[in-house]
Order: structure tokens, then sequence, then C-alpha cells
């Protein structure tokens, strides 16, 4: 039963992955595309909790972590470049 | 593993991964950027939430104690979130926006303080 839901997972998160692409691709706006990364970020956080689950093992755990906390400094980051054109002043 | 504990993760799983596509489908939908910070940050960050919370049962269920990795990686995204949102927001209004025309005109005394400087008395007293 959690073989069909872990299948039913990541292809949903698949799809969610592939609609980001597509606004990173043609956002209209600079803040489109960050936040369609900032997206994508979240997206792979789900994705690698659902690869740990699937594999039966706590090791992806760092790495789910690890990307939350660079996906969040990474867009802080833009936000910055964008608002001052400098990112550390 | 019981049969509870097989049905409560397969349907977080089933509900987080939806509000994962309902977000970035929202991403795709929505007409312009303003609107569009609101699916991702709030249906997304609940999916992942949705599904942390699975991996969470499931290997209490396996190995027969508590975790607290996921539960640090949720509130680290549910504080970040916001913070995001309220960034990519601010530097939307600051390219893309003109606050003559766009923003109806603030009710204080100085204007909109994300394009107004502080008062200089304030500033001094502080």
């Amino acid at each position: 039963m959690i073989g069909y839901a872990l299948a039913f997972g990541f292809s949903a998160i698949s799809l969610a992955l592939l609609f980001n692409l597509w606004r990173l691709a043609c956002g209209p706006t600079m803040t489109d595309r960050v936040l369609a990364v900032d997206t994508m970020v979240t997206n792979t956080i789900a994705l690698i909790v659902l690869f740990g689950i699937d594999q039966g093992t706590t090791m992806y755990f760092e790495a789910a972590l690890l990307f939350a906390m660079f996906g969040f400094v990474s867009t802080v980051a833009y936000c910055k470049f964008l608002l001052r054109g400098d990112v550390i002043e | 593993m019981s049969m509870t504990h097989e049905v409560v993760i397969s349907l977080m799983i089933v509900i987080g991964a939806t509000f994962a596509l309902i977000g970035s489908w929202g991403l795709v939908k929505l007409p312009d950027l303003m609107t569009r910070l609101h699916a991702p940050t709030k249906a997304t960050t609940l999916g992942v939430g949705g599904a942390l919370l699975a991996s969470m049962i499931y290997f209490m269920a396996l190995e027969g104690k508590m975790s607290i990795h996921e539960l640090l990686i949720s509130l680290f995204l549910f504080l970040t979130a916001p913070i995001t949102a309220n960034f990519l927001g601010k530097a939307y209004l600051h390219h893309y926006v003109d606050p003559e025309k766009a923003l109806p005109p603030a009710r204080g005394k100085y204007g909109w303080s994300t394009f107004v400087a502080a008062p200089e008395e304030e500033s001094d007293a502080d």
C-alpha cells in the first residue's frame, strides 16, 4: 500500500518540478525565476524524503536538511542581489 | 508494521504530494507575481510537511523510536517560507511596480515604509 502511495507521490512531485521548470524557463520577471527556483528546492526536499521512505534508510535526512538551508540562503542572496545589486555590501 | 500505520503513512504521502502538485500548478496558472507568491509558499510548504510527517511515522513504526530530524526540517521550512515570500515581494515592488500609480496612498504621516526612508528624529531617538 505504501508502495502505491510512493509511486503516486513520486509522479506528482516530478510533475510539480516540471511545472516549476516551465516557470523558470519563461517567467516574465526575474523575481518569478527566483520564486521558481525556491519552489523547486522545496519540491526536491519532498522528493528526497519520499526516496528515504522508499529505501528504508534515514541517511537522506541530512541531505534534505542541507537542501532546506541552502535553498533559503540562496533565495535570500538572490533577492538581496536584485534589490541592491550586491550580495555582501 | 500494522495496517493502521500503513494507511496513515499512505494517506500522508498522497495528501502531501497532492498539495505540492497544487502549489506548483498555481505557480504556472496564476496571473502575476504577487498572486503567484501565494501558491508555493503555502501549498508547497504544506505538501513537504505532509511528506515529512509520513516519513516520521514510517521510521517510528519501523524502528520503534521517535526521530526528530524531520521535525527539524519542517520547522526550518515553516520558519523560512514567509521570510522568502516577503523578500521576493519586496524585490518585485522595487523593480516592477510604480508606487505612485499601483499602490493606494499610505494612511500614516510618512508613506510606504519600503519606499520611504526612516524619518530623522525617530532614528536619532534610538
